[in-house]
């Protein structure tokens, strides 16, 4: 049961983590291999703004803005300019991009853990002796339910959701038409990042604390997650996220911390040998 | 002709970038690394990744008190230069770090090389080059192996010695309670589990980690599970302050006895944020002074060479840690004598007899290459961590665990070790 | 260039380099060598990724598999030929296992399986540790070299005679049949299958070649650290052969001498150019922020990576069939 809960909490943290990459995934074409650091750089942010004025809150929408900011600006400056003739190419200036995140941010706060509080208690509640889940995994739970229902919300019932699809789908035609595809853009990446902060300000208390490689491990289950559920798929990326935080839980529980990457490469294996293109892949739609 | 082109272009660059780097080198004496005015030693460290917290402090701090001893005169007329290469806990880079440092700097030893599998990577490259290679920090039991690597001594007291002495203090506070264990998965975990084992014998329940998965709670839930009332904790700060919190969690909370390497207070404290409090009872062992305690004669003096030559650093239980290291370093220079040596060197530190800051000596002998001795538990009081008892030594097999009652040396008035 | 020329380019090249490591002292021969064993990776990787079209973010492990297996072989009492055969063979075969698979998967999902199995390397070492001592690691025992020549110049010219080997082959297999046939396979490969072209068996072949690169090249940093670890194959060196051979230029044999080269340059550069600053945080962080910078601005300025400048350009109106088939075609793929 307490693995239940426990792998639960961890995989809606990385159910919003893999939203952020299927966000920008599906608006421009690129795994964002930077999101993990600047998750770690806008909680970096929150938690400084945390401890200087003693409220949570005002740290965790500081990330959050952080994480807006951070997005555009990454968009504008850097992501724009790639050459796209390669896919690889925005993957390797992804690269660049984490070396000097965590450089600077090591440069700045140095290489210790700092500690990343929670805004709840951690203590479970338990019920017959069992230890269920705290008033801080509800608060993941939460937070994690009503991002993915605002981002729904956002692309199926407003005008700048459709405009962000139609962006992205079909850029030319959409510029035609009169939509400002570039500032689409930049504000797919300023949500993007904005979700991942969120992921980072959920995880981060949970783990050993603010680092700049903190998030290096969430980034690739996270990965996974969106891969297993499938790239294209939001509902995909959520339900990828549980499955991975389950089985990374119960195979620790059971078999031992060391055996969990293992398992994850072979649901891997099993799912992508099953549906090349993830879960919720609509079925031959990518074949050329 | 693309292809020859760049081909030249690569080849011309490789020879430039070697042309503009051969300057370094010692001139004037055979021995490398070492001039009339100079001696240049080198250590690799992470100093950035993952592994760098808390450790990327140990090198800086021996630095300030090489600073120190250069300011008031160096060691036999000979200033120390300190060469830090960051190599990032990854044994590859080790090996890069490791021959740039003897290859092309010519260092004359290395110095406080930092973890077992970064470190045991190149023990043989330095035993081949006939470079000391003093001080390993890491508790393995590799470093001593005087017969097959003559030149590499350790600093750290052993896993298994300290698994030893934090059994016995175990079996005699809490005996008929339910022992169980939770350690790294490599040789520091087995190590000290074997030492343990040596006390107690098998114990109630046992749960391991990887630092790659940084969630205990599978393991934490194991343990409460199997009802244990002592946890020994073989782990990283990071793990242990994770390991206690994530405990509080799911409402355990039995008496924890962690290993030296995993209880800096001050790490812990600051991983653990507002639920610091938890750390309240943990017992733990050290066999250095700790930071935090002022009336200590060695504080003093470290504090004084940090505020001057450390850029304002926290004087934590790492940078005393690194500052011992470099205190022993200048030791078995002034034992070496003017004429310095590589062999020397070996045959000063092989000679021992230093007394420093440690609560125990350090064994160096002709057929003995480990480090400290043993240790003296401490326990977190009051939210801070003070020694009790009295300090323990012990070997890494079947010897038994017997009080020290030598009362520690203070330090030189001039805070430098005199020439012997 | 004829095929005959680039081959003729290719033994040149490492005959110079063999003259390099009579002269150089003995820390640039060691770069030399561990360029040589990059080199027979990234050439494999560029192989897979820059003609075939597919990415891998997994060959850190291939590397690992062909290190351990020398490592294993050699403490068994076998001689460093049969050690360096029995890497080649088990890497082929797990290259083979993970090609079947990925040859059914496309861009981010074969990403995302290969990442897995980049990091699956300290599990199973782990896991198994009677057999890889977990994170510890083997040591290798090797014969020193024979006579007077030095243990660095041993090394480099292992690691250069084996990558003389790999890039020669490399050389006559895409400069064949099967050159083509990759092309066609990344391009088109719906078009491929109507030319005839076994799409899968392509891929699968291309995957197999590639590890068994990546086998021989970790075989020769098995042999240069005298040690292996799963610490050594991290899944950032995964991403750094990516890196590698796109900066150094994709889908050639020259971009993955440039990206290898990089490889062992670049670090020590911005390790060199900081060396000067004295300040405790910066110390290793403003190397790796300024390596990040590097990336960054190459691929902003030179998107073809460093292969596709040329400053004696001779036409401007001759343009290498790589960039105007190669690159464009990848892109409609992913947009597919």
């Amino acid at each position: 049961m307490f693995l239940t809960f426990d792998g639960l909490s961890r995989g809606a943290v990385y159910a919003a983590f893999a939203l952020a990459l299927v966000l920008i995934w599906r608006a421009t074409r690129i795994v964002n291999f930077a999101q993990g650091a600047m998750a770690v750089a806008t909680a970096y942010a929150g938690f400084e703004v945390s401890a200087a004025t003693g409220s949570y809150w005002l740290g965790f929408a500081v990330a959050i803005a952080a994480g807006l900011i951070l997005g555009a600006v990454t968009e504008r400056v850097v992501m724009r300019f790639v050459d796209h003739s390669s896919p690889l190419n925005g993957v390797v200036v992804a690269l660049g991009l984490v070396l000097v995140i965590q450089g600077g941010l090591g440069m700045i706060f140095g290489s210790e853990f700092r500690p990343a509080e929670a805004p709840f208690s951690r203590d479970a509640f338990t019920v017959g002796g069992v230890a269920l889940l705290s008033r801080f995994d509800l608060f993941v739970f939460a937070a994690v339910g009503i991002v993915v229902v605002l981002l729904a919300l956002l692309f199926t019932r407003t005008h700048t959701g459709l405009r962000m699809r139609a962006a992205a789908f079909a850029p030319d035609v959409s510029r035609l038409l009169g939509v400002n595809v570039s500032g689409m853009l930049t504000l797919g990446w300023a949500l993007a990042a904005a979700v991942g902060s969120l992921a980072g300000m959920l995880v981060l208390p949970t783990e050993l604390g603010l680092h700049p490689n903190a998030m290096d491990i969430v980034f690739v289950s996270s990965f996974t997650a969106a891969v297993v559920g499938g790239l294209d798929s939001a509902i995909g990326s959520v339900l990828g996220g549980l499955i991975v935080g389950l089985l990374l839980s119960y195979v620790s529980g059971y078999l031992g911390a060391t055996v969990a990457p293992i398992a994850v490469l072979i649901l891997l294996v099993v799912v992508l040998l099953g549906r090349p293109g993830g879960l919720f892949s609509r079925s031959a739609a990518r074949t050329v | 002709m693309k292809r020859l082109w760049s081909v030249l272009t690569v080849i011309a660059l490789a020879a430039a970038t070697t042309a503009c780097s051969e300057s370094g080198g010692g001139s004037g004496s055979s021995t490398p690394g070492v001039t009339d005015t100079e001696i240049l030693i080198g250590t690799h460290m992470p100093l950035t990744g993952p592994a760098a917290a808390g450790y990327s402090k140990i090198a800086p701090a021996s630095k300030a008190y090489f600073d120190y001893v250069n300011a008031n005169g160096g060691v036999h007329g000979r200033k120390i230069t300190y060469k830090i290469m960051d190599d990032t806990y990854n044994p590859a880079t080790t090996q890069q770090v490791v021959r740039e440092l003897v290859l092309q700097d010519k260092v004359f030893a290395v110095l406080n090389g930092l973890g077992t599998p970064t470190h045991t990577g190149v023990l043989d490259f330095l035993k081949t080059n006939r470079v000391p290679d003093l001080f390993v920090a890491s508790g393995s039991r590799s470093w001593n192996q005087p017969d097959k690597y003559p030149g590499t001594f350790g600093f750290n007291v052993d896993y298994t010695v300290e698994g030893k002495i934090l059994a016995t203090h175990v079996k005699e506070t809490q005996a008929g309670k339910k022992v169980c264990f939770l350690g790294q998965d490599d040789d520091f975990g087995k190590d000290s589990l074997a030492g343990i084992e040596k006390i107690l014998g098998p114990v109630a329940a046992k749960q391991s980690y990887v630092t790659s998965n940084p969630n205990v709670g599978p393991q934490m839930g194991a343990l409460k599970q199997a009802g244990c009332q002592v946890v020994m904790l073989a782990t990283v700060p990071g793990f242990t302050a994770l390991s206690i919190g994530t405990a509080a969690k799911i409402g355990f909370k039995p008496q924890f006895v962690v290993s030296q390497v995993g209880a800096d207070l001050g790490t812990l404290t600051k991983s653990l944020g507002a639920a610091a409090p938890l750390t309240e009872g943990l017992i733990s062992a050290n066999y250095l002074p700790l930071a935090t305690d002022p009336a200590n004669p060695w504080i003093q003096l470290f504090t004084k060479v940090n505020t001057q030559y450390n850029a304002g650093a926290e004087l934590d239980n790492n940078a005393v840690y690194g500052m011992s290291v470099a205190y022993l370093f200048v030791q078995s220079l002034q034992s070496a004598g003017k004429d310095l040596t590589r062999d020397g060197l070996i045959a000063a530190v092989e000679k021992g007899g230093f007394q420093g800051p440690g609560l125990v000596p350090v064994r160096f002998a002709k057929g003995d290459h480990s480090g400290y001795a043993g240790e003296q538990l401490s326990k977190v009081e009051g939210g801070k961590q003070i020694y009790f008892g009295t300090p323990y030594t012990t070997d890494d097999d079947a010897g038994a665990v017997t009080a020290y009652t030598t009362a520690p040396v203070a330090p030189p008035q001039n805070g430098i070790p005199a020439a012997s | 260039m004829s095929g005959k020329m680039k081959i003729a380019t290719i033994v040149a090249g490492v005959a110079v380099v063999v003259v390099l490591t009579l002269v150089f002292p003995p820390f640039r021969t060691y770069q030399l060598a561990t360029v040589g064993a990059y080199l027979c990776v990234t050439a494999g990787l560029t192989v897979l990724t820059g003609l075939n079209g597919q990415l891998s973010l997994g060959h850190g492990a291939l590397m690992a598999t062909g290190a351990y297996t020398l490592a294993l072989s050699v403490n068994a009492g076998w001689p460093l030929t049969a050690a360096f055969a029995a890497a080649l063979v088990v890497t082929t075969v797990i290259g083979g296992v993970v090609g079947l698979a990925a040859a059914r998967l496309r861009g981010p999902y074969l990403a995302g399986l290969t990442l897995a199995v980049a990091v699956v390397v300290p599990a199973i070492t782990s896991t198994f540790d009677g057999t890889f001592n977990s994170d510890q690691g083997l040591s290798v025992a090797l014969e020193p070299p024979p006579g007077t020549v030095t243990v660095e110049q041993w090394q480099a010219w292992l690691a250069w005679g084996a990558a003389l080997i790999v890039l020669v082959l490399l050389q006559l297999l895409i400069g064949g049949r099967f050159g083509r046939e990759l092309k066609a396979v990344r391009d088109d490969e719906t078009a491929a299958r109507l030319a005839g072209v076994g799409v899968a068996r392509t891929q699968v072949l291309a995957f197999v070649v590639s590890a068994a690169c990546a086998g021989i090249g970790g075989a020769l940093f098995a042999v240069l650290a005298q040690s292996v670890s799963p610490g050594a194959f991290p899944l950032s060196l995964s991403l750094f052969l990516v890196m590698a051979i796109v900066i150094g230029g994709l889908g050639s044999l020259a971009g993955a001498a440039w990206g290898a080269v990089l490889l062992v340059a670049l670090p020590a550069l911005a390790h060199t150019v900081t060396e000067g600053i004295d300040a405790q945080r910066l110390e290793g962080n403003l190397p790796l922020a300024l390596f990040g910078v590097t990336l960054i601005v190459v691929m902003l300025a030179a998107p073809g990576g460093i292969a596709a400048l040329r400053p004696f350009k001779r036409s401007p109106f001759k343009r290498s069939p790589f960039t105007k088939a190669g690159l464009r075609p990848l892109r409609k793929r992913s947009k597919a």
